[in-house]
């Protein structure tokens, strides 16, 4: 017996005697229900011994003033009737360890987001939930066991799910800490998003300029294992020791081969929409997303292909790369931390039929603007009008397209980049075109970042780009020569005008990946409402999910812009090197466990089990009996919930506790 | 036992409340009452909340206690199917009580007293949605007075 188990069988021992303390939480709490009413019923009920109230029982000197109880000899449980235990269950936990009670003697009342806080208005029923919550949690805190903490390692190596500037970063990060990464990226070049981009705001840098040396880094370092085309089919384990599937996609071309010459491209007689260049330019079946795509080797889309044999002819392709009949791969790899950056999605306006998209050919996106002030781009960064591929004259920007919109088919929240990239993009084409006019449409101009406000001002004053306030009204094309006519409402004038403009750009905001289910699937974390990942606390963990050991980094979690999405990734790769620095966590010893002498070796628990934890083992006293194998028990109580004999428990949330719980409704 | 609480009530003249025990999993419909209180907002002040693990924890029996015990009604709330944090206990748990259902209806017992219902953790207003046709239906059903011994 180690010091701590025998501690432990002390404690267990001992009759119960419940220190409660209720926090006011500043006015949270105390300005809906009376704190001392709560704190003398507390003590009304058995076993407790000692009741408090304070200000804040999470500060230091609310912590102190448990702490003393406990260590003074007054308690040997304790029950906090506060705030939500996701938010202050470990502080409290803490608190009760230093002062040398086990932890697990802890219990928690949530009384403000369960109780003073969505009754505000029931001042009484508040306090009638309040009490009864507090009754529950000492209910539940007589039943407590002391348990001793379970320790697990961390494997030394991180998941990063997207290759984008967001799961770049993180993974220079975490190898320049001396963490091997593994970097997946479902396309078959790393960069994401920024890489379409030309200049950023509101230094003006060019984007590839400061992207291109990051992925050169990023293929050089031996420390990741870059597995582009490929994605994350199977994730199971936890915090620390994930064992992860992930799926190469078949090029259909050797990589190891294939020198990336290019020799192929031409003879392809195949030519489809180019995703990269947003369908502004094509590309053959045999193809490079774009020139200094990471790694720079061919692939085949075997959905245009016609596989009629012209690209494995020795004269194209001399090391013999092709190979029509490549097949999928799968790797299984232990992981120790995870963090995803999928990054997200361009809104597609073709559903806001007033704007024209997809029916003008004048009309084009953001990103698509994006693509023709490119230098790399299908115009080499001379925008053009679609309809007759000459200069426009004039160009109008309509912001908020897809953002901060309550009504159907758009998105409530606020993309955060397009007032920003609107402004860019103008003052770009301005600067080479002087005389061409140029409007913005908005609502209001969010010009938050640093730096903004100046580069937003100097765009108005020194670049005279008319910035408009108001909804466009209505728009429609002049049949003779393609322009796009627009109606709208000057809301600070108080006027309607009516522009003619050659180019009317849409500034599309920003949406979750279409697809982002399949992670929170395979991941167990959870979307907000607004369908971006959700992080365990808006303001204290923003980059910590509610699955532990699995962190959320850049627009995936929300939109952002790129210095944002950066110190996102700096933050997560943090987070995940200090659990792997330590190389061990504390997880809660919440598990299953089997009553022999009750079990009647029905296996039932073992059918709903979904990890596999539960086994038959031949016990020598109770014959055939289940087993819970604790390294693959999560404590979920699947297993207990159909035990016919009760012979399965889950250790923390035990039958006996609920069942205190239940009964003590007086 | 309940008698007497029933005519206080009644003396105080005021509308009778039932009583609704919430079994809330920890990582959907707990975290999403969380959200509703964060996000201020209110919802009838009829539930109290036990927090389980995963709504798979909780079997049969701890339904039927709450309702010989004497509250009015129970809530299970867990993930949305496919959302689990433990991949497949809300499906197990939707099974059971859909069994459990059929047979407490047989006994007798309204169907409207059990409330299964998902919520994730993202959706306070959901959740609050919830709670109040929970309370509906089971302040319409009246006390829940088929298990107190008559005799
Ligand atoms: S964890 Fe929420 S229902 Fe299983």
């Amino acid at each position: 017996m180690t010091e701590t188990d025998i501690k432990i069988s002390i404690m267990a021992n001992e009759k119960p005697r419940i220190g409660v303390y209720v926090c006011h939480c500043g006015v949270n709490i105390g300005g809906v229900v009376s704190v001392p009413d709560l704190v003398e019923y507390a003590k009304t009920l058995p076993d407790v011994t000692v009741g408090r109230e304070y200000k804040f029982f999470c500060s230091d000197v609310g912590q102190k003033m448990i702490k003393e109880d406990i260590e003074a000899g007054l308690i040997n449980r304790v029950v906090v009737a506060a705030c939500s235990p996701r938010m202050h269950e470990p502080t409290f936990r803490i608190t009760c360890k230093e002062a040398g009670l086990n932890q697990f003697l802890f219990e928690m009342a949530n009384i403000r987001e369960h109780s003073t806080w969505v009754h505000m208005k029931d001042t009484e029923g508040a306090y009638e939930v309040a009490k009864d919550h507090i009754r529950l949690a000492i209910a539940k805190a007589r039943e407590l066991a002391p348990l001793a903490v379970q320790k697990v390692n961390v494997e030394p190596t991180c998941l990063i799910i997207g290759a984008g500037i967001t799961g770049m970063n993180a993974a220079l990060d975490l190898t320049s800490a001396g963490y091997k990464v593994y970097l997946v990226e479902r396309s078959a070049t790393i960069g994401g998003h920024m890489a379409q981009l030309d200049k950023t705001f509101p230094t003006m840098d060019c984007s590839s300029c400061i992207l291109t040396p990051k992925m050169s880094e990023i293929s050089r370092d031996k420390n990741i294992e870059l597995l582009t085309y490929s994605e994350v089919v199977e994730v199971t384990g936890y915090i620390g020791n994930f064992e992860v599937t992930i799926k190469k996609k078949p090029h259909y071309i050797d990589q190891v081969k294939c020198n990336g010459c290019g020799i192929c491209v031409d003879p392809c007689p195949i030519s489809v929409g180019n995703e990269f260049e947003l369908g502004l330019a094509t590309r053959k079946a045999i193809y490079i997303p774009f020139p200094q795509a990471v790694p720079s080797q061919y692939t085949i889309d075997m959905d245009s292909c016609v596989e009629c044999g012209i690209c494995a002819r020795e004269d194209v392709c001399e090391p013999g790369a092709i190979n029509y009949d490549d097949k999928p791969e799968f790797i299984t790899v232990k992981i120790g931390t995870i963090i995803v950056a999928t990054g997200y999605d361009e809104y597609d306006p073709s559903g806001l039929k007033q704007y024209g998209y997809g029916k003008y050919p004048n009309v084009i996106t953001g990103l698509q603007m994006e693509r023709l002030l490119s230098s790399f781009g299908p115009v080499v960064g001379k925008p053009v009008k679609p309809s007759d591929l000459k200069d426009p004259h004039s160009i109008a920007f309509l912001q908020c397209v897809g953002s901060r919109n309550f009504r159907e088919g758009g998105n409530k929240y606020c993309s955060r980049v397009c007032c920003m990239y609107a402004t860019k993009q103008a003052r770009q084409y301005k600067e080479k075109h002087p005389e061409a006019d140029i409007y913005i449409f908005y609502m209001d101009i969010r010009a938050f970042g640093k730096g903004y406000e100046e580069f937003y001002e100097s765009a108005a004053r020194d670049y005279g780009i008319n910035y408009v306030r108001g909804r466009i009204a209505e728009i429609r094309e002049n049949p003779l020569n393609h322009n796009i006519i627009i109606r709208a409402e000057d809301t600070l004038l108080q006027q309607p005008i009516e522009v003619e403009v050659e180019l009317f750009v849409l500034s599309t905001g920003i949406e979750p990946k279409a697809d982002s289910d399949s992670i929170t699937t395979l991941l167990r974390i959870q979307k907000s409402a607004d369908g971006f990942f959700l992080e365990a606390h808006p303001k204290l963990r923003p980059v910590d999910t509610l699955t532990e050991g699995i962190f959320i980094a850049g627009v995936s979690q929300g939109p952002k812009d790129i210095p944002d999405s950066v110190a996102q990734a700096k933050g997560a790769a943090s987070s995940a090197i200090g659990l792997m620095a330590k190389g061990e966590v504390e997880i809660e010893p919440f598990f299953a466990v089997v009553h022999s002498d009750r079990c009647s070796g029905c296996g039932m628990c073992i059918q709903n089990c979904a990890y596999g934890a539960i086994e038959f083992v031949d016990d020598r006293s109770f014959g055939t009996i289940a087993s819970i194998n604790i390294a693959l028990c999560k404590g979920c109580g699947a297993c207990s919930g159909n035990c016919r004999s009760s012979a399965i428990d889950i250790i923390g949330f035990s039958s006996e506790q609920l069942h205190s719980m239940i009964t003590k409704r007086v | 036992m309940t008698e007497p609480i029933v005519e206080t009530k009644q003396s105080e003249n005021k509308e009778w409340e039932p009583k609704i025990i919430a079994f809330l999993c920890n990582w959907c419909s707990y975290a999403g009452a969380d959200l509703a209180g964060v996000s201020r907002i209110q919802y009838p002040s009829n539930i109290r909340i036990v927090r389980v693990p995963c709504s798979g924890r909780i079997n049969a029996y701890f339904i039927i206690k709450s309702l010989t015990d004497g509250w009015d009604g129970v809530i299970v709330s867990g993930c949305h199917p496919g959302d689990c944090h433990y991949i497949s206990g809300n499906l197990v748990a939707r099974r059971r009580f859909a069994i459990l259902k059929e047979l407490l209806e047989f006994f007798g017992i309204e169907a409207g007293r059990i409330n299964f219902m998902w919520a994730s953790a993202a959706e306070g207003e959901r959740f609050a949605v919830l709670v109040r046709k929970a309370t509906e239906i089971v302040k319409k059903l009246g006390p829940n007075t088929k298990f107190d011994k008559k005799w």
